[in-house]
């Protein structure tokens, strides 16, 4: 039995651990999005307790997809906006600025802000072509900042993403969209709008996600036709466009016809509203189909205008190196470690020469005495960090600490919470709350745990139930003493168990 | 050859150390470089100034005027060390190395997308900060489709990153990043290449036209010689070591012109 186990693992090891590494990319894909929920409550900026982060971190990622048409997705702010009446709902009772500093904190958290590669990495197991297990690291992102020719910098919904939002991993894009359209028109006809909704808008990812792969392909196309395989995988992907277009016309159709009806035969006013609603964004979709074909009419004559411009730019004179095909690729094809010297040798030898300065003594003078070089030509601009004041200065200075030090070990025996009090009194008017807290939080100190990290003394507080009286403070009048520990000898100990045997006290939690 | 011929042949050196000048817009400089292809002697005699100061003439003409280079170890001589970030950890200095090579290379390759176009004299480039970006990421495109075909499990290990291929680590790196006073992030590959063209354009090897697309900028015939006569070939010959690129066969390599889409 165990012998043809281990012949199974053996043989269909690669195939189980396929899937098994694609599931586990699936989960870790949407472990951004839980880790928000998990460290909301370390906010210090607001009780963030009532908002629920994955929700909004999925309406993020709805709205960058919705948003991402041929060239361009939304800006930082327009999604922020966008985010707001979802965020308000959750808390209405909270203050529209901390709506915004939510959405922008789950925004930036999407986008990993705060990493040199703004992005989340997922470390899997898997097993090797040797049979070995290897950790591997699976990098992805949700959001990607990207710049337009301007230069003003706006979002777009990665893969990753747009799957995990959809829920489609490692499904067939032609096939779900089938099935979608199919559940669509049945939900219209039995009249369940809230799923009309949700599949409509499938439909729109399904489109957007189309729009996203001719997009690519027509860049590529522009850099070098050759890269794009415009036999057979373009024109597939043409056809398939075309034909997701054509029936989504005619299914879009059919449910304006219906909705609309819908909507105005509708009494109930919650009916109407998400018949509206749908309406709307049934209206979006055929917008973005219309775009989408525009597209793909031009797309032919895109290849063929690229086509002609980087044939007929001349033939071939004489062989050199190709830099793209014989140095950059290569070069990146290799591990890093083994990218280096190349690249280094390329960069020495294209960089040109650089005079090095030699200093006279007048010369010298004047070098000391120049302002510091700018920086800004060796690494870059440096961007100035901007500094707020710590605000967690402690309400004590050392000096507190050193004279409630002095106090609790100026005599050996215990001493009564209130004489200490008053001691403090007199030295400063801030250091009775310290002692008082310091006494507080002794009581019942764990002498253990002083030993085991090896202080030389611990300060020891017991209480004898005599009420205390002070004008500020309120609780048990406490014993108190500084006890010095041994850890050596098991003195400490001893010494402790002397302290507190001597005060046999009733408890009573001091205020 | 005398004292006189020294001193010109020293003075021609140093405009080449002045890479912005050229023979068209300095009589004495042009005069040099006539004289220069004219008298084989004092063609050597250049030469051997050079090689004394730690220069390799790669070539001199009248629109480039004398393009050098330095010799390792050479006083002269830019080192990457100076031109990456420092990093205090090796793997992360080697990643930062990496980047900055690898854009300078896709520079040259945008400008001089095919050999003949290295070859030819008279080819101007013209490069932007993002078709930079774009060929980068295009090139990390073929290889991911390359591994994706492979079908094997390739996807770094987590515990040696110097394994990991460069093209990853250019992929994964953002191309932009919102700052909060809108300029460029520097640790962004917009970032790294919009410095690398201004730091070329300081050598004398790039021309700045205008800001279109991130800056765009056109090519001297000073950095076709230096790509051509040099980089290239040290770059390639590393490369042949590490059996990673083949040398060229008649059908001609990625970039070559070919009937086949037709």
């Amino acid at each position: 039995m165990r012998a043809v186990r281990e012949d199974v693992t053996e043989h269909h090891g690669a195939t189980v651990d396929g899937a098994l590494s694609r599931r586990l990319k699936a989960l870790a894909c949407t472990a951004p999005l839980h880790d928000l929920d998990a460290r909301k409550a370390k906010l210090d900026w607001a009780d963030a307790g009532v908002y629920q982060m994955a929700e909004i971190a999925l309406h993020t990622i709805d709205q960058v997809t919705v948003a991402m048409d041929f060239d361009t997705g939304a800006d930082h702010e327009q999604i922020v906006q966008r985010l707001l009446p979802f965020i308000a709902a959750q808390a209405p009772e909270r203050p529209p600025a901390e709506h915004e500093r939510v959405a922008r904190w789950v925004l930036d958290n999407l986008i990993n802000v705060g990493t040199v590669e703004r992005g989340f990495r997922h470390v899997y197991g898997a097993v090797g072509s040797d049979g070995s297990y290897q950790r591997r690291a699976f990098d992805f992102k949700l959001l990607v900042e990207l710049a337009t020719p301007s230069g003003e910098v706006y979002l777009r919904a990665s893969d990753e993403a747009i799957n995990v939002l959809v829920g489609a991993l490692d499904t067939d894009v032609e096939s779900a969209q089938v099935a979608a359209e199919v559940k669509l028109e049945n939900l219209i006809t039995r009249g369940r709008l809230a799923d009309a909704k949700l599949a409509a808008e499938q439909a729109r990812y399904r489109t957007v996600q189309y729009g996203e792969t001719l997009r690519s392909m027509l860049e590529a196309t522009r850099r070098d036709v050759r890269t794009v395989d415009w036999e057979e995988a373009i024109p597939q992907l043409l056809d398939s466009a075309l034909e997701h277009i054509e029936s989504r016309f005619r299914a879009e159709n059919a449910i304006l016809r219906n909705i609309t009806a819908a909507r105005d035969e509708a009494d109930d006013p919650d009916h109407k509203k998400r018949a509206a609603e749908l309406v709307e964004i049934v209206s979006d979709c055929i917008t973005r189909h219309t775009q989408l074909q525009a597209r793909l009419q031009a797309a032919g004559a895109t290849f063929r205008a690229e086509q002609d411009r980087q044939e007929f730019s001349g033939p071939a004179r004489r062989g050199g190196v190709d830099l793209f095909g014989q140095l950059l690729v290569p070069a990146l094809g290799v591990p890093v470690r083994d990218a280096v010297t190349p690249v280094e040798e390329y960069f020495t030898a294209a960089s040109g020469t650089s005079v090095p300065g030699a200093a006279t003594l007048p010369s010298l003078v004047s070098m000391l005495l120049r302002p510091a070089p700018e920086r800004e030509k060796v690494v870059g601009e440096i961007p100035d960090p901007e500094l707020t004041p710590s605000d967690q200065s402690g309400r004590f200075t050392d000096r507190h600490w050193e004279l409630a030090d002095e106090l609790f070990s100026r005599y050996e025996a215990p001493r009564r919470l209130s004489e200490l009090l008053e001691e403090a009194r007199a030295v400063d008017g801030e250091l009775p709350l310290l002692v008082a807290l310091r006494a507080t939080h002794s009581y019942g100190a764990d002498v253990a745990t002083a030993l085991r990290q090896g202080s030389g003394a611990a300060l020891l507080a017991v209480d004898d139930g005599t009420p205390l009286r002070d004008g500020r403070f309120g609780g048990s009048d406490l014993l108190v003493a500084m006890v010095a520990l041994d850890s050596g000898s098991g003195d400490g100990d001893a010494e402790a168990d002397r302290a507190v045997a001597a005060d046999a006290a009733a408890v009573a939690v001091p205020e | 050859m005398g004292a006189a011929d020294a001193e010109a042949a020293a003075r021609l050196i140093a405009y080449g150390l002045r890479p912005k000048q050229v023979p068209a817009r300095d009589a004495g400089y042009s005069d040099l470089v006539r004289k220069y292809h004219a008298d084989s002697q004092f063609k050597q005699l250049t030469h051997s100034v050079a090689a004394g100061l730690g220069l390799l003439v790669l070539e001199v003409n009248q629109q480039a005027g004398a393009v050098l280079a330095a010799t390792d170890e050479s006083v002269f001589e830019i080192k990457m060390d100076n031109y990456a970030r420092q990093s205090k950890i090796r793997e992360r200095r080697e990643t930062e190395k990496v980047l900055h090579g690898v854009i300078h290379l896709a520079t040259a390759a945008l400008a001089f997308p095919r050999p003949d176009d290295l070859a030819n004299d008279t080819y101007v480039g013209r490069v932007s900060v993002e078709q930079v970006d774009s060929v980068v990421r295009e090139a990390c495109r073929i290889l991911d489709e390359r591994a994706a075909q492979a079908d094997e499990n390739d996807d770094p290990l987590s515990d040696a990153p110097e394994l990991e291929q460069a093209w990853r680590v250019y992929a994964r790196r953002p191309a932009a990043a919102a700052t909060k006073d809108g300029r460029l992030a520097p640790d962004t590959t917009r970032g790294m290449i919009s410095r690398a063209l201004r730091f070329l354009a300081e050598q004398g090897f790039l021309v700045h036209i205008n800001s279109d697309r991130g800056g765009t900028y056109r090519t001297t015939p000073r950095y076709q010689i230096q790509v051509r006569e040099l980089a290239a070939d040290r770059a390639f010959s590393e490369l042949l070591d590490l059996d990673v690129v083949a040398v060229a066969d008649d059908v001609g390599t990625l970039r070559a012109a070919s009937s086949e889409t037709l």
